[in-house]
């Protein structure tokens, strides 16, 4: 084999080791970014983001008193505005657990530790209306996650499932959102998988959503199994993607195509 | 839980071109499409929207099957007189969502 030949295999391990990498923090962008001017003014002007519905919804529950002790959320936390801060740190590690806990599950957590109420099932209005009235408040603030070194072992959980092939296709999530972000995939812009705006309005699904809703439209997408509801699995990635977007602004609740 | 959520500029000036944009929250079915168990949901819409400014109405819009989830609707006027906007959204299944808001022109 010639020098020249070594030199370009070489060169070409080099350039696949490359596109495994990490997106560069200066390269990172929003999905925002990649939205047509029309949408964006949808997710800028909180009078036309159909997210507002689910925000005002779950300031109306935020006030109920729920559950066997006839608590509201307002009791324990004060009126909405509390909370500022608080979704762009999640998921977060809960030291009772021993294991994060994204937004969805400390509001469940609340529901049945502190309310003595039934946790609401998983993308149900309420629970939603709930997660965006809260995540609304830390609309502008900088993401924050897995700072607690107890959270490191789940960040690399995530990482693991971030990078694992999965699926009939056999894709990685890293392989389309590492890898080819920019791109065209049926003519959709792929995204760098910077979770910066959940919960979102999904134009498509005419509906708000969580993060997991997205990552169970990915697992889909790739014809992979869906993890059951109950998976570890599901906060573990949602941490790694977090973390990926540390330093970045959250939008919550945005709107996407 | 039905909600809208309209915004008018509280003040204006006297002939003022004011814009006015209305949100409110419906699945929009359009009755097209087929359940799990195969049968027709069946169609569950808004009929018609109409806008009225001190009772006189200045903006009507009928929905059709097509329109989306939650629909948006965003139109301008002549602020002419302080007083009342109502929205009034009516459709299947008895649906019926009103809102006002108040409006100061000087």
């Amino acid at each position: 084999m010639s020098a020249r030949i070594l030199l370009a295999l070489a060169a070409a391990a080099g350039a696949s080791l490359a596109l495994a990498a990490d997106i560069p923090p200066e390269q990172r962008r929003s999905a925002y970014a990649d939205m047509s001017p029309e949408l964006r003014a949808i997710q800028d002007d909180d009078a036309a983001n159909p997210a507002s519905l689910w925000v005002l919804d779950g300031e109306a529950l935020w006030n109920e008193h729920a559950g066997a002790a006839q608590k509201s959320c307002a009791d324990c936390h004060g009126a909405g505005g509390a909370l500022k801060g608080a979704a762009a740190r999640y998921p977060r590690f809960d030291a009772a657990l021993g294991a994060p806990v994204d937004l969805e599950q400390q509001i469940n957590i609340c529901r049945t530790e502190r309310q003595k109420a039934t946790p609401l099932a998983w993308e149900s209005h309420a629970l939603l209306a709930l997660t965006a009235f809260v995540a609304r408040q830390s609309r502008g603030e900088k993401i924050s996650v897995a700072e607690d070194p107890r959270a490191r072992p789940f960040v690399d959980a995530g990482r693991r499932l971030f990078t694992e092939r999965r699926g009939q296709i056999n894709l990685s999530c890293a392989q389309c959102h590492n890898d080819n972000w920019g791109k065209s995939l049926a003519g959709a812009p792929i995204p760098q998988a910077l979770p910066t705006a959940y919960p979102i309005y999904r134009l498509e699904w005419q509906a708000m959503g969580s993060l997991r809703r997205r990552l169970r439209n990915c697992l889909s997408g790739v014809r992979a199994e869906l993890w059951p509801q109950e998976s570890r699995n599901y906060v573990d990635l949602e941490l790694f993607l977090m973390s990926r977007a540390n330093g970045m602004t959250l939008e919550s609740p945005g709107a996407r195509p | 839980m039905a909600r809208a959520l309209v915004n008018v500029p509280k003040r204006a000036r006297m002939g003022e071109i004011i814009e006015i944009k209305a949100l409110v929250s419906h699945p929009m079915e359009s009755g097209y499409r087929v359940g799990l168990n195969g049968a027709v949901i069946p169609r569950d819409i808004i009929r018609l929207f109409t806008c009225g400014y001190n009772g006189v109405e200045i903006f009507r819009a009928e929905f059709s099957p097509a329109v989306a989830a939650n629909p948006f609707m965003s139109f301008s006027t002549l602020a002419l007189e302080s007083g009342t906007l109502t929205f009034r959204w009516t459709g299947d299944k008895d649906f019926e969502v009103v809102e006002t808001a108040e409006i100061v022109v000087e």
